[in-house]
């Protein structure tokens, strides 16, 4: 039994109530605000697991109610709006959303992106090794094995990984990763990550051509699972 | 009514120019031709003015030529007076023929332009219906479809049995996914059509977009994908969100027009900055004389299956325009159709980038 608190911050009583059905039925309690104001208030009295917030908000836009939440709360933020235009997607992973996911969805979808994280919240920082499925990332040791065998990687492919694995569930924009990896400055050369994720690729999937670790958004970034 | 192709400005100087030009030019033969055949020089000139501009310029031409025409050619020239009634009679029709020859053009032009617009508002009036026939079909089957499946179990659901209540769910969800293409149709249509289509290129790797496409696709167990991963290529700068709707448009008309058994096969190259994608599959083709239509807004081939809206084609050609791209449609040998896609595209090899 999970239990865990969802928050859904939607102005439409149609999404809440579907929303509100199905994930009472995979055992998470649901609370429900539909202003932006309204979300902040409950969230701050009772902080919940994960919040689920939309853009289209009647009061004030959710990239701002995502602003405000992240002055503070640390935990998954996930965007679920009708909205599918890279440019606002962009904008609210750089504003701290956990992950998005656009209307129309399928339950199996968001109930998945939930899992993964309400997880990432779970995960401490502070960890030494990060496992997922057939890797296994040692940093310490700097060190990835897969199904047990140590890869060969290159430092920045390295680095790459571990980036992606600190983040997994996430969605990490371009821009996020240049900035991460190549540092300030770099955040123009935005063909690094794809060469560098085609590279990683290679070493770490089973079929590069049909990724199940380095999952690519389209004109928004990476996703690691 | 409103001339588009000169501004006011130019009008009245062109015909004041005209008009000048063309006395000064009789002026100097008027001992040959005699100033009475003047008249009708400058009576041609107005005409053709009447034919190219707005009525007050045209008017003031007219006014001004037979002002012109008193003063420097009627004995006695260099004066307004007429000596002789004949030339006064004269001087009074030219004076009328000019004015009416002015507003009757007009009036003529004014006409034909109404002609114009009226048949121009039925052509939209005529695709208007169209598309309102082809969608009230293509959102009213799926939403009728919705609505009778949930009234069914609804009100029978005792009575139904699980197999029953089952496919009625299904027959729901594929209701759904129909309408939600449709929609999205739709709205990349009007964005196309508003001119809001902004095209945002961004480095991409082609071979990872198309294993993506592919990746996302339906593909019934009988038919299949062809894609062999060109490994020699840069990567490209294109907007790869549009890029993936448009080829997926055409892998999935290549699935489902095609009979079973069919392979599609996806080839791209990238030279000299020239990105270019075929999609060819081994169906039946299309045969030759509705070739040229399969890209117009609304077109559907004749007899072909419901579940379109014509949209999906004229869309990737919008897209794929929108990069200053090209997409050409062919039957290939021995059967089959074969799309080409070319797009100007900007390249990076990155060999500089160390790998360390």
């Amino acid at each position: 039994m999970n239990k865990a608190e969802i928050l859904i911050i939607d102005d439409e009583p149609q999404i809440r109530k579907l929303l509100e059905i199905t994930l009472e039925s995979n055992d998470y309690t649901v609370w429900q605000a539909e202003t932006g104001k309204e979300g902040i208030i409950v969230a701050a009295n009772h902080p919940p697991e994960l919040i689920i917030l939309d853009i289209g908000l009647p009061d004030k836009s959710g990239h701002e109610v995502l602003k405000e939440l992240r002055t503070w709360y640390n935990k998954s933020i996930i965007i679920l709006s009708v909205l599918n235009n890279e440019k606002d997607i962009v904008q609210a992973l750089d504003n701290g959303a956990t992950d998005y996911l656009t209307k129309p969805f399928r339950n199996a979808e968001l109930l998945a992106r939930i899992r993964s994280a309400i997880r990432r919240n779970e995960t401490p920082n502070n960890e030494n090794k990060i496992v997922c499925n057939d890797l296994e990332i040692d940093l310490i040791a700097r060190t990835v094995k897969k199904n047990n065998e140590i890869l060969k990687l290159t430092s920045t492919e390295y680095n790459l990984l571990s980036l992606f694995a600190k983040n997994e569930g996430r969605v990490l924009t371009h821009q996020f990763i240049l900035k991460e990896i190549w540092g300030v400055g770099a955040q123009t050369e935005t063909q690094y990550s794809r060469v560098f994720v085609g590279t990683l690729r290679k070493k770490i999937e089973q079929n590069p051509n049909q990724p199940k670790h380095i999952i690519t958004e389209s004109g928004v970034g990476y996703r690691f699972e | 009514m409103h001339n588009r192709k000169y501004t006011k400005a130019t009008q009245h100087t062109i015909s004041l120019l005209t008009i000048l030009l063309s006395a000064a030019a009789c002026f100097f033969v008027k001992e040959i031709i005699g100033y009475r055949i003047v008249a009708f020089v400058l009576l041609m000139a107005v005409s053709i003015l009447a034919m190219l501009f707005d009525i007050l310029p045209v008017l003031i031409a007219a006014v001004l030529s037979a002002l012109i025409w008193n003063f420097f050619f009627i004995p006695p020239i260099f004066t307004f007076h007429i000596d002789n009634t004949e030339d006064l009679l004269m001087f009074s029709l030219y004076f009328i023929v000019a004015l009416v020859n002015a507003v009757l053009t007009f009036k003529i032009r004014k006409a034909e332009k109404k002609a114009r617009d009226k048949e121009e508002k039925e052509n939209t009036i005529k695709l208007y219906n169209t598309l309102l026939n082809s969608l009230s079909h293509e959102l009213r089957t799926p939403i009728a479809t919705i609505l009778s499946a949930v009234d069914t179990l609804k009100e029978n659901s005792k009575k139904l049995s699980i197999t029953n209540q089952i496919e009625l769910l299904n027959q729901i969800d594929i209701a759904s996914i129909r309408l939600n293409t449709q929609v999205e149709n739709l709205l990349n249509m009007s964005r196309l059509e508003t001119g809001l289509l902004k095209i945002n290129v961004q480095w991409c790797d082609i071979n990872e977009l198309i294993n993506l496409i592919i990746q996302k696709i339906d593909l019934p167990q009988n038919k299949k994908i062809i894609f062999i991963e060109n490994d020699t290529l840069p990567i490209c700068k294109i907007d790869s969100g549009l890029m993936e709707q448009a080829l997926q448009n055409i892998i999935s008309n290549a699935i489902l027009y095609t009979p079973l058994n069919t392979i599609i096969n996806i080839e791209v190259d990238i030279n000299e900055n020239n990105l270019s994608i075929l999609i060819a599959d081994n169906g039946n083709g299309i045969a030759q004389k509705y070739i040229h239509q399969i890209f117009e807004k609304f077109y559907r081939l004749p007899n072909s299956k419901t579940g379109g809206t014509g949209l999906g084609l004229s869309i990737v050609k919008g897209f794929i325009e929108a990069h200053k791209g090209t997409i050409e449609v062919k039957n290939i040998l021995p059967t089959g159709l074969l799309f080409t896609i070319n797009i100007p595209v900007e390249t990076s090899y990155i060999n500089n980038l160390k790998n360390e």
